[in-house]
């Protein structure tokens, strides 16, 4: 905002505005054009897009404004008498070549900012992004802790304000559980890929977007200089819930990076002890609810009643009621040619344990029994 | 005149009555009404559905459909528009068109023509029964992306599947219909390089078709056997992949776009000389841009592919590839304006809706240079700037080119003026909406939304608003075509031979409606009559 007046606003604003857009005021300046952003690339990239804008500009100028006086002058009801000339060698040979030229002083710059792109390697940090309906799960891959830093990060933005009921927070949609954090001033490799269908990550601040497809791993780099917090969308069609999951990166100072990645190899050893735990019923009910809200929600609802006849409702079904292992069995292998995935690789034991006890006592439901993560573990031994 | 509709009717008689004129007939004419009042059909039913999208999309958070029937209302309005709009449109003003302009009597495969007509009702009428299923209607997005469509996909897929196998039977057969009739049929004199640009442009585009609508056929079948029959190519557990899916469907896709404009620029070719009374300037390179255009079609595909992660030597050469095709696009601009240089120009309804193409279809050409930088799409792609191009060169491209044909040739075809007040306020209607519309469009997509999704970030609210209001605007300005085209059918002064005093070729030797077969006796073409 503070850069409202630089030079750099003024090259944007004055081609966006010649486009024909009034500007509805200095305000809106900022919503106009692609963000500069924040790294070598995404400067390099918004170069490159005021270059074409520009040119575009120009031969608009040119083309239209032929256009206009010829439309305006060249009129029958001013009398204007037609000429029968229909051929000129020398001038479409002209507007053959000049075009040309422009394209290839174009496509030089854009091709060194491309091989720019592509100069991967010399990495301090790889992190693989792998997309889920409808999640993204990232994952530290440090071979001295054997990856042992990994998690999902999800919509939070509460649903009534999805659905008008409350008031809509500044971040909407923009807004995740548990952001991505990387460290600022180091090179960070990322990893592309997904589970199901195709994703796409994307960072407009970084100025790098990946498809992220099953079965391909896609790579990508970038080095963020300011420390702050960047939002970003999955931008390639995913099914219903494509539009409700956002990316949001936490780019922190490396001493505090290294503070929060010691934490996370703590929680992680932590979530190891859990296992061997027993829980009271109300940390199972706590600790489901989160799970549930953060994996389960988007299709079964917080009601727990579904969307049927596609996305089943969990209340008083034979699956809640019924015995269960069955229902562990269920979540941990997914329901095969539906859109109930395999939960096998996204929860440990203890979060299995945890959401299967909250589904069978949440919303009316009673199975009056406990499931521990030991249940788990026996199942799949 | 009068001697040759006496003489052929003594040979022939007219058209049978009631509905079996239209079930059966094999007159070019007809079939070509026939595709028209699809095409406005279907346009409407798509509109509506686009009319939806904007009504939920007019302000942030969900108010009045579930994430997944928006999808299922994008996916089903890009497929309707497409296949169910434009095209056919296209060809039901071939039919109407090439065997007037080219001195013939009919179409060469008459039967072939009711048939592949015939077809395409059906083929509609199935698609868009799945929304009424259970399990939904296709919500993949007309690309039809892998594995969204397969292992993902509802399963109405199949039908989807197979309605779009008719669509492209009937295509190809449409296309083969029209290169034999136009390399078979033309009367004495009218050599290639007489044909009007409509015939060439139709001409190439039926090439196209032929080239791309098997491989279409190609990908659908895929889908079908990796849904039904445990197949496995675009699945990447059983060892296929995804991103062969893309390359299959854009090596269709992108021709696909061009087979969607180039009969638009041959209508707007036709136009331009009438109104500005002078002939079309640079014919010959007009010809050699549209034939460049379309061989550079087949190897541009991947440009809608740039963030799938290609190896670098592919990302540049589809970013060169695709600049490449700006200059014979450029040449065309270029030519257009020259026709209107020095001329003597009125501005009738189809001269409106042409001089709109060719301002409103170059700044989607503009926006399609930036999109060719790849570097830039990485910023680009699948976000709103993308809608904002492709509709800038489909609706003021593709569609107000069919309008300016309908407004331009109607006349012909019934007899009657259309109302030229009302059409002008079509006009105005039209041009303010669809800029309303779209422009903000890239503005939103600049700032950062994406395609394809039911709800926004609240940033981007005023811009999504105000392209709802201009959508409904654009929309319910079409009714007023309808009610000015029943108008003309039902009567109006009467349109006379040459209804355009600037106007050349053989269409407009004909009285006005022409008579039931066009030409029975090849008329002599001379290089003034052949084109304008
Ligand atoms: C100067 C000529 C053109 C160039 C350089 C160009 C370039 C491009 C590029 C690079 C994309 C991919 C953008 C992305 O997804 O990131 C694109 C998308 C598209 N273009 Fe163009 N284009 C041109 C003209 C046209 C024309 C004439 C049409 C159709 C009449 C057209 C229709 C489309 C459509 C439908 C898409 C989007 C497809 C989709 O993803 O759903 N373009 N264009
Ligand atoms: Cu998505
Ligand atoms: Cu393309």
């Amino acid at each position: 905002m503070q850069q409202m007046f630089s030079p750099r606003h003024l090259f944007t604003t004055i081609p966006l505005a010649m486009l024909g857009f009034a500007l509805p005021g200095a305000g809106f300046a900022d919503e106009l054009n692609l963000p500069v952003g924040v790294t070598d690339i995404s400067r390099d990239i918004y170069d490159l897009h005021m270059l074409i804008l520009w040119v575009c500009v120009a031969i608009g100028v040119i083309v239209f404004g032929a256009m206009a006086i010829s439309i305006v002058a060249h009129r029958r009801s001013r009398g204007y008498k037609a000429k029968q000339f229909h051929d000129n060698l020398t001038l479409e040979i002209v507007w053959t070549i000049i075009p040309f030229i422009v394209l290839v002083a174009l496509a030089a710059p854009s091709t060194v900012v491309l091989l720019r792109m592509y100069d991967t390697g010399g990495e301090d940090l790889t992190i693989e992004v792998r997309g889920y309906q409808w999640k993204w799960q990232y994952k530290y891959l440090d071979d001295d802790r054997n990856e042992t830093v990994s998690f999902f990060s999800s919509l939070a933005t509460p649903r009534d304000e999805i659905s008008n009921q409350s008031v809509k927070g500044q971040y909407y949609l923009l807004e995740v559980d548990k952001p991505l954090v990387i460290p600022t001033d180091r090179k960070v490799r990322f990893l592309v890929t997904a589970e199901d269908v195709i994703h796409a990550w994307w960072v407009p601040d970084f100025g790098i977007k990946r498809d992220a497809v099953p079965g391909h791993l896609n790579d990508m780099w970038t080095i963020v200089e300011e420390p702050g917090v960047y939002r970003g969308q999955c931008t390639e069609l995913c099914g219903k819930d494509h539009g409700f999951m956002p990316i949001v990166v936490n780019a922190v100072p490396p001493d505090e990076f290294n503070t929060w990645y010691g934490e996370q190899l703590e929680l992680a050893d932590a979530r190891k002890a859990a296992l061997s735990k027993t829980f009271s019923e109300e940390e199972l009910m706590v600790e489901g609810e989160r799970v549930y809200n953060a994996f389960c929600v988007s299709c079964h609802l917080p009601t727990g009643a579904g969307i049927p006849p596609i996305y089943p409702s969990l209340i008083g079904t034979s699956v809640v009621t019924g015995p269960r292992d069955e229902h562990l069995k269920l979540v941990i292998d997914g329901v095969p040619g539906t859109s109930m995935q395999s939960f096998a690789n996204q929860l440990d034991a203890a979060q299995l344990a945890a959401v299967v006890h909250y589904e069978r006592h949440a919303w009316g439901n009673n199975a009056g029994d406990v499931t521990q993560p030991r249940d788990v573990i026996a199942l799949s031994e | 005149m009068s001697a040759i509709i006496h003489e052929h009717d003594d040979h022939h008689h007219g058209p049978a009555a009631g509905i079996t004129r239209w079930l059966f007939t094999t007159n070019h004419k007809d079939i070509g009404t026939l595709y028209l009042w699809l095409s406005l059909i279907m346009f409407f039913v798509g509109g509506v559905m686009a009319l939806l999208v904007r009504t939920e999309l007019f302000q942030p958070g969900l108010q009045f459909m579930s994430p997944d029937f928006f999808n299922q209302m994008t996916t089903n309005h890009g497929l309707i528009m497409i296949f169910g709009a434009v095209m056919p449109a296209f060809v039901g003003l071939a039919n109407w068109m090439v065997p007037m302009m080219i001195g013939a009597p009919d179409m060469a495969l008459p039967r072939l023509n009711n048939l592949s007509f015939w077809i395409l009702p059906f083929a509609f009428m199935m698609m868009i029964s799945t929304l009424f299923m259970e399990a939904g209607g296709p919500n993949f997005g007309w690309t039809f992306y892998a594995p969204l469509s397969t292992t993902y996909a509802p399963d109405t897929v199949t039908f989807f599947v197979f309605a779009v196998h008719m669509m492209g039977a009937s295509s190809i057969m449409g296309a083969i219909n029209i290169i034999v009739t136009i390399l078979n049929m033309r009367a004495p004199g009218m050599t290639l390089m007489r044909m009007p640009l409509f015939i060439w442009t139709w001409l190439i585009t039926a090439y196209l078709l032929l080239a791309v609508m098997p491989v279409l056929a190609g990908a659908v079948t895929m889908v079908l056997f990796d849904v039904h029959f445990g197949t496995s190519f675009f699945n990447a557990g059983g060892g296929g992949d995804p991103v062969m899916f893309q390359h299959i469907f854009w090596f269709f896709g992108h021709p696909e776009v061009y087979i969607l404009i180039l009969p638009a620029f041959g209508i707007i070719s036709q136009i331009i000389p009438t109104f500005a009374r002078k002939p079309l300037f640079g014919y010959q390179s007009m010809v050699y841009a549209v034939a460049s255009i379309a061989i550079l079609s087949f190897i541009v595909w991947a440009h809608h592919m740039f963030t799938v992660g290609m190896p670098i030597a592919g990302q540049l050469f589809f970013m060169y590839t695709t600049m490449l095709i700006a200059v014979p696009t450029g040449v065309k601009v270029f030519n257009w304006i020259a026709t209107m240089w020095r001329g003597s120009m009125t501005f009738e309804t189809p001269m409106l809706f042409s001089i709109a193409f060719v301002v409103l279809f170059t700044i989607g050409g503009f926006s399609g240079l930036m999109l060719a930088i790849t570097p830039a799409d990485f910023q680009y792609h699948d976000t709103y700037f993308v809608v904002a191009h492709f509709h800038y060169v489909l609706v003021p491209g593709a569609v107000f080119a069919i309008i300016a044909g309908v407004y331009y040739w109607l006349p012909k075809w019934c007899g009657h003026m259309y109302d030229e007040t009302l059409g002008k306020l079509h006009f105005w209607l039209s041009f303010i909406g669809v800029n309303i519309t779209f422009f903000p469009q890239h503005f939103s997509g600049l700032a950062g939304m994406p395609r394809r999704i039911p709800d926004y970030a609240l940033q981007f609210a005023d811009f999504n608003m105000l392209s709802s209001i201009g959508s409904y605007i654009f929309g319910f300005s079409q009714l007023l075509f309808l009610f000015i085209v029943v108008k003309a059918i039902r009567g109006g002064i009467a349109a006379g031979e040459r209804t355009w005093d600037g106007a050349h070729g053989l269409e407009w030797t004909l009285p006005s409606p022409p008579p039931y077969h066009s030409f029975t006796h090849p008329p002599r073409v001379t290089e003034a009559e052949a084109h304008s």
